[in-house]
């Protein structure tokens, strides 16, 4: 098949599936806040309250789209989808099945590490092009906080790559070995909490730290625009999810078919809910406090880890 | 109104030119200034350099309606001032009154007053650290504090048919006798109230996020808290033992024993530590005032319906959730009081804030305002 007919193809499952992800997201994301506060959350709407997301979906995409007077019109309206294309892109790397990523490529694990850091790009330019200050301070933060985990999060993932001997998402996956776990255990905690402050979530919800700046780059977006952010941030927990579940835990490696895909969603599942039960627990860290978390913590650990792995290698 | 520290060096960068600031207003509709508050905010980068806080946004003239009311009617405009704390400004209000007209309270009334102030501060401070919570993010803390609430909110619907606005106690007692079982249920909730405590003390202040944005924030010397008038856990969490319930004690809080809760350092930590420390201790004095209640009159015999007490002053105050509440009266005799004057510990403790912010971030701002507690209502009045 063409090539470009195939890229055409996965960006548009990819938008399908984040789209998904989002709606189911959503749903147990208020389910597993409302159990951690003792309410019941959605439950009107549909079986469970299945259907509150879609509901809230259609009266997303109804509401007015408003540009601010003040704001760069042209940046302000493009801005969401700087956000949600480089996350959406992620997702054609990540390797599904034995052997198989949509996009096989030979260094997918450095596509996928940077390419869903553009959207730092497009954070900046929402904060900025809003001409609001709590947007722009919003901006700024994201665009720090963003770079400075790229360091961590890619170390952590390092050190996979040297144990598999690839940089190949699909590679890694399949020389996957059980004893990795506990090898890499520190490497993934550093992965885990690097990509919870990627995602800018909480306790890492600066840029959007509700408390101090209402919303944070995106508080001046309304209607549909103001969804592809909250639809990016579960692209991203799908994202984060599954390649943490595929790269650090095998995914359902060497299970049979179905069985494996099952244990491969199943644990990619299990990592998005202690996301969500992380974020409904923990207070907001400050920004001087991330970036010491990030540059004298997680970026030590992870090269830690690194030389562990590395020792590991040269004694095997 | 606005308040202005003006005594600042404007910030210099390297090269000793003034740092161009970055102004940003938050509020009077913001999700963390309680209510209606607003702050002018001056940033350096991240740091603020000055803040200016804006005041007057909830102001309804309180004090000016009261001199065309007679004092019955007054106390439920009293309501309205700290609208989470309605049963001290009833209470300030009528003991001015009662200062005011000479009348003397039944002893059951003053228990009973002294049980709904004290569930009152448990139900105060529950808001108070849900919100310091939901200032750093972590809003389940903000719900399980309001469960806490929760409770004291449906005794009190119980007692006087208000979750909010009680209009309870009145000039010469209180409005109504406990129904049956309410003193059963005062325990049972008092009696559970200390593990959830410890749960609350441990998800929280044992966090390790909610120290490093805590400690050592918005640090208070106790000489600056005693000079800028500050009270309540503003004051103690400075250290200083300053509590009318112990060192101006009125009512029947000279029978009562209880601790008054300090803190060390003076920080935001502190001051919301306080908060929850205090729980503790009015559990003991619910208790306590339940032990010794008696059954007796809970109004005193033969008030008028229309008070008019004799030409004079009075002056009368208590220990609110958020420090001294006090409230001045000026009587000329008639129906009506000529001038009522609320000291609002609100109003005293929010005065600290540009003391307290300026050096820090504009993510601790928000953490020192809730520290503060300021409710607007009382601010504003």
């Amino acid at each position: 098949m063409n090539g470009f007919v195939w890229g055409l193809i996965v960006g548009l499952a990819a938008g399908l599936l984040i789209a998904i992800a989002a709606l189911i997201g959503v749903w147990w994301e208020r389910k597993v806040a409302a159990k951690i506060q003792m309410r019941l959350g959605p439950q009107e709407a549909g079986p469970a309250g299945l259907l509150q997301t879609l509901a809230d979906t259609i009266k997303l995409v109804l509401k007015e789209d408003i540009t601010p007077n003040q704001a760069d019109e042209p940046i302000f309206r493009f801005a969401p989808f700087l956000v949600f294309v480089p996350c959406a892109a992620a997702l054609a790397v990540v390797p599904f099945a034995t052997g198989w990523a949509p996009f096989n490529i030979a260094s997918s694990a450095l596509f996928f590490l940077a390419v869903p850091a553009l959207s730092v790009i497009g954070i900046l330019l929402a904060g900025w092009s809003s001409r609001n200050t709590y947007a722009s301070i919003g901006g700024v933060r994201g665009a720090a906080q963003m770079i400075s985990y790229e360091l961590p999060r890619t170390l952590s993932v390092l050190s996979l790559c040297l144990l598999a001997g690839s940089i190949s998402t699909v590679g890694i996956r399949d020389a996957w070995r059980w004893w990795w776990i506990p090898l890499t255990a520190v490497g993934f905690l550093v992965y885990f909490i690097a990509s919870i402050a990627e995602l800018n979530r909480g306790p890492f919800d600066l840029p959007e730290a509700e408390s101090e700046l209402v919303a944070g780059y995106f508080a001046d977006y309304s209607g549909i625009r103001w969804a592809i952010f909250m639809m990016v941030e579960y692209g991203g927990m799908v994202a984060a999810s599954l390649f943490g579940a595929a790269l650090f835990f095998g995914g359902g490696l060497g299970l049979p078919g179905a069985l494996g895909a099952v244990v491969f969603v199943i644990l990619a599942c299990t990592l998005a809910t202690v996301m969500i039960w992380v974020k409904w627990t923990f207070p907001r860290m400050r920004p001087d406090q991330l970036m010491g978390l990030a540059w004298k913590v997680l970026t030590p650990m992870a090269l830690v880890q690194l030389l562990v792995v590395g020792a590991v290698i040269a004694w095997l | 109104m606005t308040l202005q520290i003006e005594s600042r060096t404007p910030a210099l960068d390297d090269a000793g030119h003034p740092v161009e600031e970055l102004v940003l207003n938050v509020g009077p509709s913001h999700p963390s200034t309680h209510g209606v508050g607003r702050m002018i905010v001056h940033l350096d980068g991240d740091v603020v350099v000055k803040v200016t806080p804006v005041i007057g946004y909830l102001h309804r003239g309180i004090e000016k309606m009261a001199e065309n009311r007679t004092y019955l009617q007054i106390v439920p405009l009293t309501d309205r001032l700290d609208y989470v704390g309605s049963m001290y400004a009833n209470w300030a209000y009528c003991r001015a009154v009662e200062r005011l007209a000479g009348i003397r309270v039944p002893e059951r009334a003053e228990y009973l007053r002294v049980i709904v102030c004290e569930l009152q501060r448990i139900a105060s401070h529950m808001m108070s650290i849900g919100s310091s919570a939901a200032d750093t993010g972590a809003f389940s803390m903000f719900i399980y504090t309001f469960d806490v609430r929760e409770g004291v909110v449906e005794l009190f619907e119980n007692l006087c048919g208000s979750r909010l606005t009680y209009n309870y106690v009145r000039p010469g007692g209180v409005s109504k006798d406990v129904p049956e079982g309410w003193t059963d249920d005062v325990l049972a909730f008092t009696g559970s109230l200390g593990p959830r405590l410890d749960e609350l003390d441990r998800l929280f202040f044992g966090n390790t996020i909610t120290r490093g944005r805590l400690k050592g924030v918005g640090v208070l010397s106790p000489e600056d808290a005693v000079a800028w008038g500050a009270s309540g856990p503003a004051v103690r969490g400075s250290g200083v033992n300053w509590d009318l319930r112990q060192h101006r004690a009125y009512s029947v809080y000279p029978r009562m024993e209880f601790d008054v809760v300090v803190g060390e350092r003076g920080d935001a930590y502190d001051r919301a530590r306080v908060r929850l420390l205090e729980c503790y201790e009015s559990a003991k004095i619910i208790e306590q005032c339940i032990a010794q209640m008696r059954a007796g009159a809970i109004m005193t015999e033969g008030l008028p319906r229309l008070l008019a007490p004799p030409v004079g002053e009075a002056y009368d105050h208590i220990e609110s959730a958020r420090g001294s509440l006090g409230v001045y009266l000026v009587s000329d005799g008639s129906e009506r009081p000529y001038r009522m004057k609320v000291r609002s510990p609100a109003f005293c403790n929010l005065a600290l804030l540009p003391l307290l912010a300026v050096g820090h971030t504009l993510p601790d701002l928000v953490v020192i305002l809730g520290s503060l507690d300021p409710v607007f209502g009382e601010v504003d009045r």
